[in-house]
């Protein structure tokens, strides 16, 4: 963050704004109508809900066992999709807090949408264990409360009810996150709203916030220890979803580079959705100008350094199996690569570690068509990387005899594609009703971001104005 | 805050920075800043002490978190034991998980009502801007009329050669400020 005057760092965004220029550009995709391609993406978003929304009636209603599981591989798709989701939410979270705590002034152009993107992504997640309590409404009884079921209390030394209290919590920051961080900006959209349902809205949302400096001075302290308590919260999340599989006695599982290694692959998955969502965002919303190459560049280079540690992960985990003598941990990572899931292996490798490499080279990471495609294969990569965990550490289990295949059923398959629908139906909404980018962010940002306080855009022509 | 105020609105950062500068150093009381986003360095114009909010923060979390120990405690050890594969009733490293989530929880909860209780911020608030365009582009200052001394005149004299879009008085209420732009 040097403001030295010899340092030159580029704009962080383009086309010399001046602040009116910045809200009427992130506010344009939300006063005009909705494009047909939006119409289009919100039918087939909506299409998949409803999918979803059939499937998981039907799956309640008839119970999991229309599922592909069998009392070999008794977690399979679910889990794997939950944990998938679980981990997309990380990177909103990285990008809105950490960097935040870090100072990346780029942070700004991207966080708003990230931060949407961890409450849609949290909100998939949560359906599946949802679903594979087999009596969701009876999901209440997570919680500690006085009650006449006996035993009375849950059991808190239990990793599933860690996790319980950990995606709850992580859901109500991160919605919490993300509304102090929209209150500025609603009023920015109320003031310009023209009389009419969206100006009460913003009305009510902005909590009749009026740009006041001593209300931006408390305000600013809050939003640095919102991000100071978001920060060990996403470890802690994707820590504790880890130790779900840790704390078992399975081979595969049972190991402690979990915790890291299952941060670190949230991290990496949830950066590779945030470049396929702004990839697509800033075309489809005219927002070239604030989500700059040089944005997704850096996005990039996160995205490679958090890739790497995944497989780094990869070779310790092979490596301790050899090292540990245990012919059970042993055998589960010969399966693992050499197995009848070894296409699945090999597809998260190549996904996860080879393919990413490829970020190193500056021509391919400015590329933003590669760029794309790389993200779409980390994505799938990563999806993978759930299901082999998951999947081969127990499809062949201690006693030959018992060992099974899984194959999804339909009903998962549509249930996974229902969860799509509700992601992107969610995002799709949000990209119409707030505003996508953090204006008042941008703002402050670009006013200290090059040159310092004094070196503002458009400085000479107002004044003369 | 309906006492007689004059509002000066400025068009940039460092005009305002500038302005408030001067005002404050003329001897003009200033009661407030409207901005569209946080200048920095405006809280040592204004005199602003740095904000009591962080220990809310560690107030709630602390409760957060021995309460959830506590109650981790007394649910597992004293008023139901189970004994869970025979592990100690009392294990402490067990209710971490728990226990952090709730400070987390607690904490960032606390704060935020905290804040809004301050700033008193509520759903249905009427937003007082001395310039509608303080959430866009402008910048308003806003001098405490305290004496006839403080008028217009006087204002613009000790802002000297500071770039100002306007010097208008304010009751309180939003104003439609013809803007010079």
């Amino acid at each position: 963050m040097s403001e030295h005057p010899e340092f030159h760092r580029p704009p962080l965004i383009d086309g010399h704004k001046s602040l009116a220029d910045v809200t009427r550009d992130i506010c344009a995709p939300l006063e005009r109508r909705a494009t047909a391609l939006w119409w289009w993406a919100f039918i087939a978003a909506v299409s998949a809900l409803l999918l979803g929304v059939v499937t998981v009636w039907y799956q309640i209603k008839t119970g999991i066992g229309t599922w592909g599981l069998n009392k070999t591989v008794g977690w399979a798709f679910d889990i794997t999709n939950f944990v998938f989701w679980v981990g997309i939410g990380h990177a909103g979270t990285l990008i809105s807090a950490v960097l935040f705590l870090f100072r990346q002034k780029w942070r700004t152009s991207v966080n708003r949408s990230a931060e949407a993107m961890t409450l849609f992504a949290v909100m998939c997640a949560g359906i599946y264990p949802l679903i594979h309590m087999g009596r969701p409404w009876l999901a209440y009884w997570m919680m500690p409360y006085p009650n006449t079921r006996g035993p009375l209390w849950v059991n808190f030394k239990s990793p599933l009810i860690w996790d319980f209290f950990a995606i709850s919590t992580y859901f109500l920051i991160s919605a919490l996150f993300w509304y102090v961080g929209l209150i500025p900006d609603l009023a920015t959209v109320r003031d310009r709203a023209r009389p009419g349902l969206r100006q009460r809205v913003c009305k009510w949302l902005s909590l009749g916030w009026d740009g006041s400096f001593r209300t931006w001075h408390r305000y600013e302290l809050v939003y640095l220890l919102l991000a100071g308590l978001a920060t060990p919260l996403v470890f802690s999340v994707h820590t504790i979803v880890s130790t779900d599989f840790a704390t078992s006695v399975i081979p595969g599982w049972h190991t402690t580079i979990f915790p890291p290694y299952f941060v670190a692959g949230a991290i990496f998955s949830g950066l590779a959705m945030v470049l396929t969502l702004m990839l697509i965002a800033r075309k489809a919303l005219n927002l070239e100008d604030y989500l700059t190459p040089r944005h997704i560049e850096r996005m990039c280079l996160l995205m490679v350094s958090m890739g790497s540690l995944v497989g780094l992960a990869y070779g310790t985990e092979f490596f301790m199996a050899f090292y540990s003598g245990n012919a059970y941990e042993q055998f589960v990572f010969k399966n693992r690569a050499f197995g009848p899931l070894a296409w699945a292996y090999w597809t998260m490798v190549t996904c996860n570690v080879v393919i990413p490499q490829l970020i190193w080279f500056k021509a391919v990471r400015t590329n933003l068509a590669l760029v794309f495609v790389i993200s779409i294969c980390v994505n799938i990569g990563m999806w993978f990387e759930r299901f082999v965990i998951i999947v081969t550490s127990l499809h062949r289990d201690y006693l030959p005899s018992s060992w099974a295949h899984y194959i999804p059923s339909t009903v998962e398959i549509a249930t996974f594609i229902g969860s799509f629908g509700l992601f992107f139906t969610c995002f799709l909404l949000f990209c119409r009703a707030a505003p996508v980018v953090a204006i008042a962010e941008v703002k402050g940002a670009m006013q200290t971001g090059h040159g310092g306080h004094h070196e503002s855009h458009a400085t000479g022509q107002e004044a003369a104005a | 805050m309906n006492s007689p105020a004059l509002v000066v609105t400025f068009a940039h950062e460092r005009d305002l920075l500038e302005g408030a500068h001067r005002l404050r150093h003329a001897g003009f009381r200033l009661r407030d800043v409207y901005v569209p986003y946080p200048v920095h360095g405006l809280d040592r114009v204004l005199g602003l002490r740095p904000s009591r909010l962080s220990w809310v923060c560690f107030v709630c979390g602390a409760i957060g978190l021995l309460g959830m120990l506590w109650f981790e405690h007394w649910t597992a050890a004293t008023d139901w034991p189970i004994n869970v594969g025979g592990k100690p009733w009392n294990s402490l490293p067990a209710d971490a998980p728990v226990a952090f989530e709730s400070l987390v929880l607690l904490a960032g909860f606390g704060t935020v009502s905290a804040l809004f209780a301050v700033c008193r911020l509520y759903p249905g608030r009427a937003s007082r801007m001395p310039s509608p365009r303080v959430t866009d582009d402008r910048f308003a200052l806003v001098v405490e009329q305290s004496s006839a001394v403080v008028n217009t005149q006087s204002v613009r004299r000790a802002l000297g050669e500071t770039n100002v879009l306007s010097i208008e008085e304010w009751s309180g209420r939003i104003l439609s400020v013809s803007d010079p732009s």
